[in-house]
């Protein structure tokens, strides 16, 4: 029977044996729940309290809460052990490049001449953060084989936005307003309809369900006459894990008919050191630092998308850029500097606390470390797909890339679909991979280790899918259904979420 | 290699059973015209963690900083103190290296902060609903104006007092090329966008906002760059969209980002707000829990008839922000603020005292315009060079100047002293 301990002197009401504290999981209330003080938990200098410039009433109350810093460190750092992390153990979410995050970095951005300068502080006065941007800058363009660069884009898909906006500054400028619409394969990422629909394209779509791959046949039928083309976007390698074996021959049907190519670089980390995208056509890219460069995604961003591009396109390109005279002076190329371009996308000059950490983390590997991470991650991948390929259905033939796809074909007859494996991982101590994409794939798998997994770690993952393809194959998969039962969370009601949005308490 | 754990004979094994003879042939669709055998050249050879370290610190020695300099410019990006603790929660592993929460069941930690983060957001700007954050304060304006597009079903906006150009010229990247108008001399008019304290520092009153507006059909959209000033000036709650940048609390400078866009909206706006969501739900057991929701308005399920691109926010700076935000609680936010004004006032009054200097501004909240006696460029050039960050040059001998929490007695002294001696 539950007791309540509840006395005149402790008003607060305890049911201990309802409460679902338990050694060392614990149930951490909404921020508003805590018992509140009658301070702040910081300590600033005492106000006057009676001057008012602002020619309105101050605010009488905001409505936050008034706790103590113990209080909320408490708060966070319980919140924190809900959350599964890199830090913890295998991370194999395709498309996403979950490698270690080098501590380094964090050191090296929090510099105070990088973390406390303002963007607007007089040139001469900040010549070594434009120094680190103009190195960065310099990284991407060899690593790309690319020359222009902007470091301005906030995220990868705004480096979409921004890529998509140069080419089409650079039709407008020479007047092929007619050139309206973008190839995009089906296998393509959601942003990049979104991003040319954004930028006022029309999408053609180009199958690629059959080989997983952009043939040059289909790529022909879309292409027709190429009058209306403006150019295409293609991930390489593909969200399929695989590298479009005939994107060279592609790339030059497109440039014959006019178009530009884009490509989205989410999976450049197959190719880092070893492959720059010139070589097989690409006139402009974004390079997400958070991925390939090991910036930490951080539950959901900050992320950095910065473009490289031809020398043709480099006029376009967003504003603010990195110059550098001839005596070695740094400055900030604006609108008077680039009158082609196509105007700022953000304000100030990009997530620069990000171009610190990647340019520390490409220092520290240097032309023969980032070499070796590309073949390490592509060699991972592989090794994986040829551990599992006798155990789940794997779509497309060949070699992968940096990521191994595989779909839920056979398990389905035995009643057990990719969210079960995915919440099956997450019972057995690990991050499920990508589910449910690519879209061309019924119930894909995408699997991408990185190259900073040791073989015993990649081992237990083979280890573990085999068990769980066992399972499914024995008709013991039922017990998948009711998985992770083991984490802090069971299934979640997402159905009810958004019939009646609570969005804040 | 450091940050690569295979040894030369885990390669060699994991080769060798995916039945390749080296790399190279892992590599087999790629035709030998787009492969390079050879490192490239003109790059340097990985380096120690020592040398790293030196090659950065050489460069970040180069900037004067606000740590170790009289510092008075705004403008969009505040100087402000930050407390220890935040630093120390956001780079746990647990949040620094998790990805963003698409799996529910073991990412409830980053989940329940953005929906607290949500919640201040909201009660702050006096808003309905806000969403997990943007990328900055500028986006976040652009996405407001295409969000009342769609809204309204009109296509021109006015920008209707003096807000921040990077602002500005965002906007006018991300909108159709006569999309901006300055006057209502159009039917078709999105939205009415004001910013608020304005460029040059001074307050708005929303009430004569609301009502041309609602004259014209159009929504209200309130643009805030100092999100300090919310804890003295009254709520925008007569607005249909409140955003804007909260990079001033929890966030350094950092030479302009990364920082955190916000954005709040009335409830009946819900379904066209871009970026995420956080929504509370229960798990199989009946406990309360978070959840991402609302998704059939993004890129990921709509594709090209998404609300935004956009496929990502924030996350780290959203929790530096509230973390922040809950360290300060009400009573400390409104003494910040407060604070804030009083150091600007102050610095005001000392500038008015010198001779050649006028304070343009009636009303501020922190930051506000001085005129000099001579070009105010080259003013900030001189007093650059003797260490002192003077704030932002706008046309002739006009200067735009802010103080905050951290801007002491003895800063103001140096900065009088100096623009006294010009």
């Amino acid at each position: 029977m539950a007791v309540d301990y509840k006395t005149d002197s402790n008003p607060t009401k305890f049911d201990v044996e309802a409460d679902q504290n338990r050694a060392l999981h614990y149930e951490e209330k909404f921020l508003w729940d805590h018992q509140q003080t009658d301070h702040s938990g910081v300590d600033l200098p005492a106000v006057d309290g009676s001057i008012n410039k602002t020619g309105i009433t101050a605010r009488a109350a905001t409505g936050l809460p008034n706790l103590s810093e113990p209080q909320i460190l408490r708060h966070f750092v319980r919140l924190s052990t809900l959350n599964y992390s890199i830090d913890h153990g295998f991370f194999p979410l395709g498309s996403c490049t979950m490698k270690h995050n080098p501590r380094l970095n964090e050191k090296m951005a929090r510099l105070p001449g990088f973390a406390h300068i303002h963007p607007l502080q007089p040139e001469q006065t900040v010549q070594g953060a434009l120094g680190v941007m103009y190195e960065l800058q310099d990284w991407l363009a060899q690593l790309t084989g690319l020359p222009g660069v902007a470091l301005s884009p906030a995220a990868g898909a705004h480096g979409e936005y921004a890529g998509i906006m140069v080419i089409r500054a650079k039709l407008r400028d020479a007047g092929m307003h007619h050139k309206d619409t973008l190839l995009i394969p089906d296998s393509a990422h959601g942003t990049n309809p979104a991003t040319a629909a954004m930028c006022g394209f029309k999408v053609k779509t180009i199958s690629t369900k059959e080989t997983g791959r952009l043939t040059l046949e289909a790529f022909k039928d879309a292409l027709g006459d190429g009058e209306n083309i403006a150019g295409m976007m293609v991930t390489n390698p593909n969200t399929c894990g695989l590298f479009e074996r005939d994107i060279v021959e592609i790339s030059k049907l497109l440039h014959a008919a006019g178009g530009y190519f884009y490509c989205d670089g989410a999976n450049f980390n197959a190719l880092v050191g070893r492959i720059k995208p010139a070589d097989f056509g690409v006139d402009v890219m974004h390079i997400n630092l958070h991925k390939t460069f090991s910036t930490p995604h951080g539950g959901g961003g900050p992320g950095s998308g910065p473009i490289c591009c031809t020398e043709e396109l480099a006029p376009y390109l967003p504003i603010p850029l990195v110059g550098k005279s001839d005596d070695g002076f740094y400055k900030l190329l604006r609108k008077d500097d680039c009158p082609k371009t196509l105007g700022r996308l953000r304000g100030f000059n990009g997530q620069f606390g990000m171009h610190v950490r990647a340019l520390s983390y490409m220092l520290s590997h240097g032309n023969d470390g980032l070499r070796q991470v590309s073949g390490d991650a592509v060699l991972a991948a592989n090794y994986i797909l040829s551990q599992l390929k006798d155990d789940y259905h794997v779509p497309f033939e060949g070699r992968c890339m940096h990521e191994a796809l595989f779909s839920e074909k056979w398990l389905k007859d035995h009643g057990v679909t990719t969210l079960d494996v995915a919440k099956a991982l997450i019972e057995f101590g690990m991050h499920p991979m990508t589910v449910y994409f690519p879209l061309v794939v019924s119930g894909a798998m995408l699997v991408e280790p990185t190259e900073t997994e040791t073989k015993e770690s990649i081992d237990r993952f083979i280890a573990v899918m085999k068990h769980i393809a066992e399972l499914a194959k024995n008709g013991e998969g039922d017990i998948f259904h009711s998985y992770p039962i083991s984490a802090p969370r069971k299934r979640l009601d997402e159905v009810l979420a958004a019939r009646n949005p609570i969005l804040n308490g | 290699m450091r940050y690569l754990p295979l040894s030369a004979q885990d390669r060699e094994d994991m080769l060798s059973t995916s039945g390749a003879k080296n790399i190279r042939a892992l590599y087999e669709d790629v035709p030998d015209s787009a492969y390079n055998d050879a490192l490239i050249p003109t790059l340097p050879a990985h380096k120690t963690e020592m040398a790293v370290e030196k090659h950065l610190v050489r460069y970040s020695n180069q900037n004067i900083d606000a740590a170790h300099a009289p510092f008075f410019l705004g403008a969009g990006v505040y100087n402000h103190h930050i407390p220890a603790s935040v630093d120390y929660v956001i780079q746990r592993s647990e949040f620094l290296t998790a990805y963003t929460p698409y799996q529910p069941e073991i990412a409830q930690g980053t989940l329940q902060v953005i929906y607290e983060f949500q919640t201040m957001i909201a009660k702050l700007t006096g808003q309905d609903v806000a969403n997990a954050s943007l990328y900055d304060g500028a986006t976040a304006l652009a996405e407001a104006a295409l969000m009342a597009m769609r809204v309204t079903r009109k296509n021109k906006v006015i920008i209707a007092n003096d807000i921040n150009p990077d602002y500005q010229e965002t906007l006018s990247t991300y909108l159709k090329d006569d999309a901006i108008v300055d006057a209502d001399t159009s039917d078709d008019i999105a939205a009415i966008i004001i910013q608020s304290p304005d460029f040059y520092g001074r307050p708005e009153k929303y009430l004569a906002w609301r009502k041309k507006a609602d004259a014209l059909g159009a929504l209200l959209v309130v643009v805030i760059t100092e999100i300090i000033s919310l804890g003295m000036l009254p709520a925008p709650d007569m607005a249909d969209i409140v955003c804007g940048e909260g990079q001033s609390i929890g966030l350094p400078m950092s030479f302009g980002g990364p920082h955190l866009g916000f954005f709040a909206c009335r409830n009946d706006y819900l379904r066209q707000m871009p970026g995420r969501l956080c929504g509370k739900t229960v798990d199989a057991d009946g406990k309360d829990s978070y959840v991402l929701t609302l998704s059939t308005r993004e890129q990921h399920i709509r594709r090209d008839k998404a609300t935004s691109n956009i496929c990502t926010n924030q996350g780290l700076c959203a929790l530096a922000f509230t973390v922040h935000m809950a360290l300060l609680g009400d009573l400390g936010f409104r003494q910040l603020a407060q604070l804030n004004h009083e150091r600007a006032v102050m610095l005001a009054d000392k500038l008015s005292a010198v001779k050649g200097i006028a304070v343009e501004n009636e009303t501020f909240f922190n930051e506000f315009v001085i005129t000099l006696p001579e070009n105010a460029e080259k003013v900030v050039n001189t007093l650059a060079a003797q260490g002192i960050i003077a704030g932002l040059p706008l046309n002739d001998n006009r200067l735009l100047i802010c103080a905050t929490e951290k801007t002491e007695d003895a800063d103001m002294d140096i900065l009088i002293e100096a623009l006294s001696t010009l």
